[in-house]
């Protein structure tokens, strides 16, 4: 059981980060819209910051863990540009992705986000179950 | 062109506060993302932990709001209006879902791995903008 221990604290502080935009900013912490506003070239300054200090985190935990937080990619290089294709496109179209929708729109008992997130969970089942039964 | 400051720290505040729990969780690595998702393989349930923690404390943070008049460095909330749940709604989320099961990454945490300093992890978050650029481009065309 302590095993969720560390991602349950992970969690706890992705909550307390988007309460605080919420009632500091009044904003949704929706990292597909500040990150596409900013790629749409009408991003407010306070996307910008946000982007800032997140770029920071895993430096600040890499500086109190002794160690970089783990991140192992298996994907090939042709298979991680289409999936940041559809992840751009679809959190784009979509509306938002798993903070915004995920954890913010369920917080808030949105009947679109309980949607958007049934759905991309049951893609992302879906899609991880046929790549590694059905990949050589 | 006035700048809000305490907005723009508690900005920083929060992206920062974000991206450390995303440091904690797991979900910047694509092999527990992916395992998560591995429901009917080797299913690693810690991605629930990080949600439903997240969701928790949001879901006090939102019923705050609702007994707020207003947000403390901005003079309204600012959100989504939409209601409905629509085509566009389903058919992002289920091309979201599969980029991210695909990749095992998704846009907060690729933002955040960019300072790993992995080429895989910027080929994605390119490939992530070239997209939301394209949406931006097919939905000015269509709508």
């Amino acid at each position: 059981m302590n095993s969720y221990i560390v991602p349950l604290a992970g969690g706890l502080l992705i909550g307390l980060s988007a309460t605080m935009l919420l009632l500091l900013n009044g904003r949704i912490a929706g990292i597909s819209g500040i990150f596409g506003r900013i790629v749409e070239r009408r991003g407010a300054a306070t996307d910008a910051a946000f982007v800032v200090g997140l770029l920071l985190g895993p430096m600040a935990y890499s500086l109190a863990a002794g160690h970089a937080p783990v991140s192992t990619v298996t994907a090939s290089t042709a298979t991680l540009a289409v999936a940041g294709l559809l992840v751009g496109f679809g959190s784009r179209m979509g509306s938002g992705c798993t903070s915004g929708h995920g954890v913010l729109g369920l917080a808030r008992l949105s009947p679109r986000s309980v949607a958007a997130v049934a759905t991309f969970l049951a893609a992302g089942v879906l899609t991880v179950t046929l790549v590694r039964n059905l990949a050589p | 062109m006035k700048l809000n400051i305490p907005a723009l720290l508690a900005a920083l505040v929060c992206g920062h506060v974000f991206g450390l729990g995303l440091s904690l969780s797991g979900m910047l690595d694509p092999v527990r993302v992916q395992a998560f998702l591995d429901v009917t393989g080797a299913w690693s349930p810690d991605l629930a932990f990080v949600l439903g923690g997240a969701v928790a404390v949001s879901l006090i943070g939102v019923a705050i709001m609702r007994r707020s008049r207003k947000p403390v460095f901005d003079h309204a909330f600012h959100l989504p209006t939409i209601r409905r749940i629509d085509r566009r709604l389903v058919a992002g989320s289920a091309m979201f879902g599969i980029g991210w099961g695909l990749g095992g990454l998704c846009p907060g945490p690729a933002i955040a791995a960019l300072t790993l300093g992995s080429s895989d992890v910027v080929v994605f978050v390119i490939a992530m903008a070239v997209g939301m650029l394209i949406h931006d481009q097919w939905a000015r065309v269509r709508l």
